[in-house]
């Protein structure tokens, strides 16, 4: 190299040459003797050339990323399963710590710290969902019920499972490939069950699909569309009697102020860690949570490393792994399903956050949550051709029924991003039988003048 | 050379830190909340009674109650609890590489970190250029013609690949009639397990004298029931299988496609390609061989790869440049759907985008030359120390970015185990080493990975350290069976935690557990 670049200390030609001169050879090529002449690589068309100085790599890379809308310009109401919540200055300063970010896997000595941040995470988790096992976090949310819904399954030996209707088309992408395709050996019968018209699971519907083949029944609370699952308990109870486990997705910043899953007699809750500090980042920050109660028929199907307490020699609380051999690790194709690396760093986001809420913390969150989105919702409901379908029912999201306006939601949003805004996720395309309909987030980040803002934008677009 | 290398009197931060659930005093505070205004309580009244009674949380979860500063502490006494690369760590197989900051800091930038996924992508230009642009150059490295970054590691490319086979097969009528897939014993778990979870049936190749499995084995393996090869190459042992291309030739002749498992690209990258060997697909991983950041294990990237015939399998969307603008596109009906949610872990596509330029052509292939120079200068001393040999003794010639090594005679002669090994290199700010996956084929292995970020003098550290503790094993074992010394925590009682009597994975069970043991 002309210069020594800058994150390589042996690009010097002179540490080359000793290093060369230690192996007796002349030249690094003889060190690649391995691969035969034939499989060299020819050519590296469109490889673009490199950007050294680090001024000029981020005024690239900068001039790219100015392309994006300036987000905090922006005033959104996109949610759906990934939510812009306040993240803690004390949590952005402590997920970047290089001692987090470099960590890979060390001694139960040498990560003691880490180690206790995970634990810390599974524990706090743990008081949240009033669940005494928690795993180590999976990919997301979506493959937290893949993987719970496995789980039911080899539990079970049972090969049906019931999720709502009414999903994330995204978490209900990742669940058909958890389960599906029929004609392999692992396939699931996925069935979906109706939802009400506030977009809560239809008990009858439940009950007529509840088999001695279903394996476990997914609702979420609240539910994709937003209401608060009224009906957990008698879910929770249907599937018992029919001999199914109950697992429930839940968003972790509402159980400030709503019930745990254990308290309606969910078997296995899963979950996003994103609400729990971490940004968005245009999908980059999703994370999944599985829990459940800490009995062995549980512990032993779950997929997931599971870090545990235990003690050193002398006497001092530590951390090691659990159940290993259970995991694809352990044994390879006849582990419990797979695991690999996941989205540990955040659990120091959301240790650190959960930490800083407290009891006080999260009822206070979730109450003006609550509050702010039952406003929004009465303020959109008084717009002229606009309805609210489940406003009175809602924790932090609610549906907004466009048909009487004569607009589309497509739209209606292209012209309030002309305004500033982003309206909620469009449920048109997913859900073609809600007509036009969006689902709209309100959290604790939108004032009263910003609601406002919105329904006068929405006044004057749809009277257009 | 490393006989003059001085130990450092390393010794971690203790600060004996208590569990956050038992900080705190009632009352405190870490965060408010703003109340709703006037305006909205006036509209919706007391907020506390609009969560349904029969949904309401009865008791308060018993979270601490800490004040701001507190909880800082607390987690930075952490983060000096963690050894992280602060000292050096050689981890093979993760390929511990420097993160330049650059794209640690452009990832949180707010213009970035506020983005919503579900934006119209007219917003959302700048992220689709990125990883438009990250994808070209994996395909200018790789000579494959489309990338996906949606699965979150290399766990989950794999399963990317099982996904697409799988909807690769349906597409043709295969599904369930091919329902094998081949490889070998030296393969990162993930691969069988991925298949298996995915409904395959897993044939596992042997490996023969020279480290690999032979030709035979493979022609006896392969039928009409082949769906596809997983396999990695080099392998962890750093020998590369000569007849890979022709591997690739038997499986294609047989029906099935081929995966390369690129986790040991680093000692290749610039020297082959995946697609030039025939493979049909691949896939890399951006937080060890591109310089994202591990973070203890993800977020990370699988960025999986394949040719043109495998585009319409692929999970979506795919990122499409058309004109001057970037768009989202399905790769239509035959698609494997979705692996997870969203484009994928995009903050650290744009992370490995800013290693990839900072390095270029000239800075890869640097870095592949130093990562075989630097391994095999370490194998060279490593093998002077006594109890140190490698794996495939037998097999001539420099090994690629990784050895083998195994402590297996020192093990014999002293009674210090590898474990222990790696819990007295901790005494001197050296984190562990890797052993072996999941069988292990040599016994008491480690395997180091020297990389290109570190440098001579920091490798000369490692191997005086293990060096010392050799001379520790034949002359006062003790320390080493008693180590770690200088860590803020001694070695693990070492109880099963497979019994359900003592495992914990919440403080509440622990106390529960540990109360109705001493009861």
């Amino acid at each position: 190299m002309s210069r020594a670049h800058p994150w390589m200390p042996n690009s010097t030609p002179e540490a080359r040459a000793q290093l060369l001169r230690h192996l007796g050879v002349s030249s690094s090529e003889e060190l690649f003797a391995q691969i035969p002449a034939e499989h060299r690589a020819r050519g590296f068309e469109g490889m673009p050339p490199a950007i050294t100085a680090e001024h000029e790599l981020a005024r690239h890379v900068g001039d790219i990323l100015a392309r994006n809308e300036d987000p905090t310009k922006v005033l959104s109401f996109l949610g759906g399963g990934l939510w812009r919540h306040h993240v803690p200055a004390v949590c952005d300063e402590l997920v970047r710590r290089t001692e987090f970010t470099t960590n890979v896997w060390g001694t139960p000595s040498s990560d003691h710290g880490r180690n206790q941040v995970w634990f810390e995470f599974q524990s706090q988790l743990g008081e949240l969902l009033d669940l005494e096992l928690v795993g180590l976090p999976v990919y997301s949310w979506g493959t937290a019920i893949g993987n719970a819904l496995r789980m039911a399954a080899r539990m079970t030996g049972r090969r049906t499972v019931l999720v709502p209707h009414c999903m994330d088309p995204d978490r209900r992408g990742v669940v058909a490939n958890f389960c599906e395709p029929e004609g392999t050996g692992t396939h699931l019968r996925v069935v979906e069950v109706a939802a009400d018209a506030a977009g809560r699971l239809d008990l009858g519907d439940l009950r007529a699909k509840l088999s001695a083949d279903v394996a476990a029944v997914y609702f979420e609370n609240p539910a994709y569309l937003g209401a608060i699952e009224t009906g957990a308990a008698e879910i929770a109870r249907l599937a018992r009697a029919a001999g199914a486990e109950t697992i429930a997705g839940v968003d972790p910043v509402s159980l400030g102020v709503l019930a745990p899953p254990s308290a309606y007699g969910a078997d296995i809750a899963v979950g996003s860690t994103q609400p729990l500090g971490v940004h968005v980042a245009c999908g980059g920050g999703v994370g999944g949570f599985i829990s459940s109660r800490d009995e062995p028929r549980y512990a032993k199907e779950y997929p997931t490393l599971l870090l545990s307490a235990t003690e050193t020699v002398a006497g001092e609380l530590a951390y090691s792994l659990a159940l290993f051999h259970q995991s694809s690790y352990g044994s390879r194709e006849d582990g419990k399903d797979w695991t690999g690396n996941s989205t540990y760093l955040y659990t120091v986001a959301n240790a650190a956050y959960m930490a800083l809420l407290g009891p006080q913390g999260f009822r206070e969150l979730g109450e003006t949550i609550v509050a702010r989105a039952r406003y929004a919702a009465t303020l959109l409901a008084a717009v002229p051709g606009v309805a609210v379908v489940n406003g009175d029912a809602c924790f932090k999201e609610f549906v907004v029924d466009f048909a009487g306006t004569g607009k589309t939601v497509a739209a209606i949003d292209a012209a309030l991003r002309a305004r500033g805004i982003h309206g909620g996720v469009d449920l048109s395309k997913a859900f073609p039988e809600l007509g036009q309909r969006a689902l709209y987030c309100v959290t604790e980040l939108h004032t009263e003048a910003d609601l406002r803002r919105l329904a006068a934008a929405l006044t004057e677009v749809c009277a257009r | 050379m490393s006989g003059t290398t001085k130990l450092r009197r390393y010794h971690a931060a203790v600060w004996d830190e208590p569990l956050v659930l038992e900080m705190g005093a009632p009352g405190r505070r870490g965060q408010h909340y703003g109340a709703p205004s006037d305006g909205i309580r006036a509209a919706v009244g007391d907020p506390a009674a609009l969560i349904p009674a029969a949904m309401r949380r009865a008791a308060p979860p018993a979270l601490p109650e800490i004040s701001e500063p507190d909880v800082l502490r607390h987690y930075l006494h952490l983060a000096q609890e963690t050894l992280g690369m602060m000292g050096i760590s050689l981890f093979g197989t993760c390929t511990m590489k420097y993160n330049p900051r650059l794209g640690e800091a452009l990832a949180v930038d707010p213009r970035f970190a506020e983005l919503h996924p579900l934006q119209h992508e007219d917003t959302l230009q700048g992220v689709l250029e990125i990883v438009w642009r990250f994808d070209q150059v994996l395909r200018a490295l790789s000579g494959m013609d489309q990338y996906v970054f949606q699965a979150g590691g290399g766990a989950a490319a794999a399963y990317t690949h099982v996904c697409v086979t799988r909807a690769w097969l349906a597409a043709r009528g295969e599904l369930g009639k091919r329902n094998q897939i081949i490889t070998s014993i030296q393969s990162h778990p993930c691969n069988p397990a991925t298949a298996a979870a995915a409904g395959f049936e897993v044939v596992t190749l042997m490996l023969d004298e020279k480290g690999y499995p032979s030709l035979d084995a493979l022609k006896a393996a392969v039928s009409d029931r082949t769906a596809a090869l997983m396999i990695n190459n080099p392998d962890d042992m750093g020998l590369y299988n000569p007849h890979i291309a022709e591997w690739v030739r038997i499986v294609h002749e047989a029906g099935g496609l081929c995966f390369y498992d690129h986790a040991n690209f680093n000692g290749v990258m610039s020297k082959i390609r995946a697609a030039d060997l025939g493979f049909d697909a691949c896939m890399f991983m951006l937080h060890k061989t591109f310089g994202v950041s591990k973070g203890g294990g993800g977020p990370a990237v699988g960025a999986y790869g394949c040719r043109e015939h495998l585009v319409p399998y692929l999970p979506g969307p795919l990122v499409a440049k058309e004109g001057e603008r970037y768009a989202l596109r399905s790769p239509g009906p035959h698609s494997a759907g979705k692996v997870r949610e969203y484009l994928g872990n995009v903050q650290q596509v744009l992370k490995a985008y800013v290693w990839a330029r900072g390095m270029g052509l000239e800075g890869i292939r640097e870095a592949s030359d130093m990562s075989v120079i630097l391994n095999n200068y370490m194998e060279k001393e490593l093998l002077k120390i006594r109890g140190v040999t490698r794996s495939h003794p037998g097999v001539d010639g420099w090994r690629m970015e990784m050895t083998r090594f195994s402590l297996e005679q020192l093990y014999q002669d002293t009674g210090v185990s590898v474990f222990d090994v790696q819990n007295r290199m901790v005494d001197f700010g050296i984190d562990a080493f890797w052993l072996a996956h999941e069988p292990w084929v040599v016994p008491h292995p480690f395997t180091p990975e020297a990389g290109e970020m570190w440098s001579k003098e920091d490798v000369d550290y490692w191997i005086a350290v293990l060096k010392q503790i050799s001379d520790e094993a034949y002359t006062n074992p003790e320390i080493v069976r008693t180590a770690p010394h200088n860590q803020a925590v001694k070695k693990l009682r070492g109880e099963s935690l497979d019994d359900p009597a003592n495992w914990a994975m919440t403080w509440r069970a622990y106390r529960r557990k540990r109360a109705a043991r001493a009861g």
